[in-house]
């Protein structure tokens, strides 16, 4: 899309949709958001890039690979905060276990849990754009 | 040791993100591989703990159960996570050989990926005690159940998994709304807290409405006949490994759900003598049973063929269902078990065949049997285990239904029982008679040879598990008799 | 009377879109249509359970000096989890739609029919 007024406007806006995201992730265990809201909201600003300046260009900025390992490792982050629960002698996702004080474990525990969910929710969405983005694309494998 | 209840579900759920964070094929399959033997370790200790010391109350997070989701582990869970787990643990080392045939390197991660996704969902929805995790887990096995039976090669398998995701959708929305009104009218979801409110606002037209869309949604999963459409392509267009591993554990896991929920949940008590369900399913299995053999004589595609078989045999597990007796229960939960290997035995033998001659048309089976003779043994004892021909595991089954009609006096289904067994002599004997008795059209393809070791042993190994649960039931129908017990005994 | 059809709107709301989405899930031969119907389908669930979720003069679940009466949030939470679980169901069957468009060339349903008379 060739539109100066979009270009310009979406420029404006990627940024603070991203703090905003940043913004639903962090305060998500006193108030309303967590790792759900964040990661779509981070993903729409991928999205919009991509709707705006083209595929292409959004796949340079964040590569797919690189996003399909995130969504992994975002699961993996929140399966291995429940298993280390475990090795240190609590049950599955007992956050309690985490510090010396139970009440930071479980603040230490939701962050990281959070923070897992959304950098899986985020990859994947991105990556289920690209995915139905790019379909035939001379590039597309 | 009680992390094993959570254990269970969390080996195959972070092995499949592994599988795809390496990204390389084999790898992917070696994971799963061991992911699927200790998963099998896992079911089986958590057998016999249960055995020793009753259920397994296992609260996450530490939270006390009606706060916190609990997975709750007892005899017929055990039982049933052992059958999802077992399958798995053959299977898996089957994949090796046959992806490498039926799925393009590249995607490969991918699909074990999806394969370790669709496990751990299946465990989880017989694991958990809390009924929205049910839908969760449901929906986790189906959405990578639609993303494996979409990888066959015929383009019809694209079309088949689009209705059986419309379909399979339908259905764990319908549940989604069943588990929505019982919440509407207990303000709770934990199973054991539901059993113990349901029994009072139980005349409720909520919760009549509430048993109806459970009921019918978990029917369109299991492919109880009418509901049943889905199934059949599915089956047949997916790739060997899917189908197999399908086939064998995610219609017993629909049933362990319409068990689970009409039994312990709602009670068995109420449910049958205040709701019409026992008229409702029998002659439903009834007609499955009748409909699915005569359909699957017709078929030319054996894959097709085994498949309404499939609808068939689930018509005999609802039929044990539906006698709400010890001997009943027993024989349709055991038939859980007989199934998943009868199953699982003959879709591999047919998978072997695949994979040499990249056919399962029974035009193409002309003597076959003379140069692949492992294969169709194989086959062959699998067929006489599904028609219930006594020392075979499918008889047992099949002999504790018959047991539980004659003891109501239900003579019609004691006919029928024997019925379906005919019929499955049929469509067995067709398959047989082709690949033993006739010879090919052409020599050209002389060269087919036996399949490799890789398919056969995991073949083999289930095929004397035919024969061994045939002769020694003891372990088999043990837990399905106390499991029965259970069921019966849970709210009186 | 009146109040059951008042007073109730909201089930109402719940059950015309139920059953337009189950209309066009069955009614529509278009795979893209289908999907559409089945989204409106489970959208309609979901509006059943935020409504249950709502406690007369409740505010918002966020813990506040001088508030005693708050709406439930379970149900909030699970149909976060439910509509994940649409996002992804639409997310696959759309990417079927892709795959038979590209095999079949048309995502009519009974064109494709026409294509293999199996179905």
């Amino acid at each position: 899309m060739n539109h100066t007024l979009l270009r310009t406007m979406t420029q404006l806006l990627i940024a603070p949709i991203m703090v905003f995201a940043l913004y639903v992730q962090f305060h998500g265990d006193f108030g309303p958001g967590g790792g759900f809201q964040a990661g779509v909201i981070f993903a729409a600003a991928v999205i919009l890039y991509g709707i705006v300046f083209g595929i292409r260009a959004a796949k340079k900025a964040i590569p797919d690979g690189i996003l399909r390992a995130m969504a992994a490792f975002g699961v993996l982050l929140y399966g291995g905060v429940g298993v280390a629960t475990m090795l240190l002698g609590g049950r599955y996702l007992e956050y309690g276990v985490l510090a010396h004080d139970p009440v930071h474990g479980q603040h230490y525990g939701i962050i990281l849990v959070e923070l897992g969910v959304g950098i899986a929710v985020a990859s994947v969405m991105i990556l289920i754009f690209y995915a139905f983005a790019s379909r035939g694309e001379p590039d597309d494998r | 040791m009680d992390n094993l209840a959570v254990i269970q579900v969390l080996l195959p759920l972070l092995s499949a993100p592994l599988c795809l964070l390496f990204n390389k094929a084999r790898l992917a399959w070696m994971i799963a591989v061991v992911v699927s033997w200790a998963a099998l370790f896992v079911s089986l200790s958590l057998l016999v703990m249960v055995n020793d010391n009753g259920p397994i109350i296992y609260e996450q997070g530490g939270w006390p159960a009606p706060i916190g989701i609990v997975y709750h582990v007892d005899i017929l869970t055990a039982f049933v996570l052992l059958i999802v787990t077992s399958i798995a643990a053959v299977v898996m080392p089957y994949a090796g050989k046959s992806v490498e045939k039926e799925i393009p390197v590249s995607k490969q991660p991918a699909f074990f990926s999806a394969l370790l996704l669709c496990m751990a969902g299946l465990l989880g929805i017989v694991s958990t005690g809390d009924a929205f995790n049910v839908f969760v887990f449901l929906e986790i096995s189906s959405l990578a159940t639609y993303a494996l039976l979409s990888q066959g090669k015929d383009r019809r398998s694209l079309t088949s998994t689009f209705q059986y995701l419309i379909m399979g959708t339908i259905g764990g929305t319908f549940i989604l709304i069943g588990i929505g009104l019982i919440y509407m009218k207990t303000g709770t979801l934990n199973m054991a807290d539901l059993a113990d409110r349901l029994p009072a606002v139980f005349d409720s037209r909520t919760v009549h409405a509430s048993f109806a869309f459970l009921t019918v949604g978990i029917c369109l999963k299991l492919a109880l006949f009418p509901l049943h459409l889905w199934l059949p392509n599915a089956y047949t267009y997916a790739p060997s490994v899917v189908t197999i591993f399908v086939a064998a554990t995610s219609t017993k896991v629909a049933v362990y759900m319409l068990l689970r929920f009409s039994f312990t949940v709602f009670g068995v008590d109420l449910v049958f003598a205040k709701l019409p369900l026992t008229e409702v399913l029998l002659p439903l299995a009834i007609v499955g049973i009748l409909v699915g053999s005569l359909a699957a004589i017709k078929q030319s595609n054996i894959k097709r063929m085994l498949a309404y078989s499939s609808v068939a045999q689930i018509g005999y597990m609802i039929l044990g269902i539906s006698f709400v007796s010890a001997s009943g229960l027993t024989g349709g939960i055991l038939h859980l078990f007989n199934h998943a290997i009868i199953k699982a035995a003959l879709f591999m033998a047919l998978g072997a065949v695949a994979y040499q001659i990249g056919s399962t048309h029974i035009d193409a089976l002309k003597g076959l049997a003379k140069k692949m003779p492992w294969t169709f043994a194989g086959f062959a004892i699998g067929g006489l285990s599904i028609i219930g021909v006594p020392l075979t595991a499918g008889f047992v089954s099949k002999w504790y239904l018959v047991l539980a009609a004659i003891e109501k006096e239900w003579w019609i289904v004691v006919a029928v029982l024997l019925v379906g067994s005919l019929l499955a002599v049929i469509y067995i004997w067709r398959v047989v008679e082709v690949a033993y008795f006739q010879t090919a059209d052409d020599e050209s393809d002389i060269q087919v040879k036996e399949a490799p070791l890789q398919l056969l042993i995991p073949l083999w190994i289930l095929v004397i598990a035919n024969i061994y649960f045939g002769i020694n039931t003891s372990l088999t129908v043990e837990s399905a008799s106390s499991a029965a017990t259970m069921l019966l005994g849970a709210n009186s | 009377m009146i109040d059951e059809i008042i007073g109730l709107y909201n089930y109402w709301v719940v059950i015309f879109l139920m059953m337009t989405g189950f209309y066009v899930v069955i009614a529509s031969t278009n795979l893209v249509k289908k999907i559409i119907g089945l989204n409106i389908f489970q959208t309609s669930v979901f509006i059943l359970y935020i409504t249950m979720g709502k406690v007369a003069d409740g505010t918002a679940p966020i813990l506040e000096e001088g508030i005693t009466s708050y709406s439930n949030p379970l149900p909030h939470v699970l149909i976060l989890t439910a509509i994940v679980v649409g996002v992804a169901t639409t997310a696959v069957g759309l990417a079927l739609v892709v795959r038979i468009k590209e095999a079949y060339d048309t995502i009519e349903e009974d064109e494709i029919h026409d294509q293999d008379d199996s179905l």
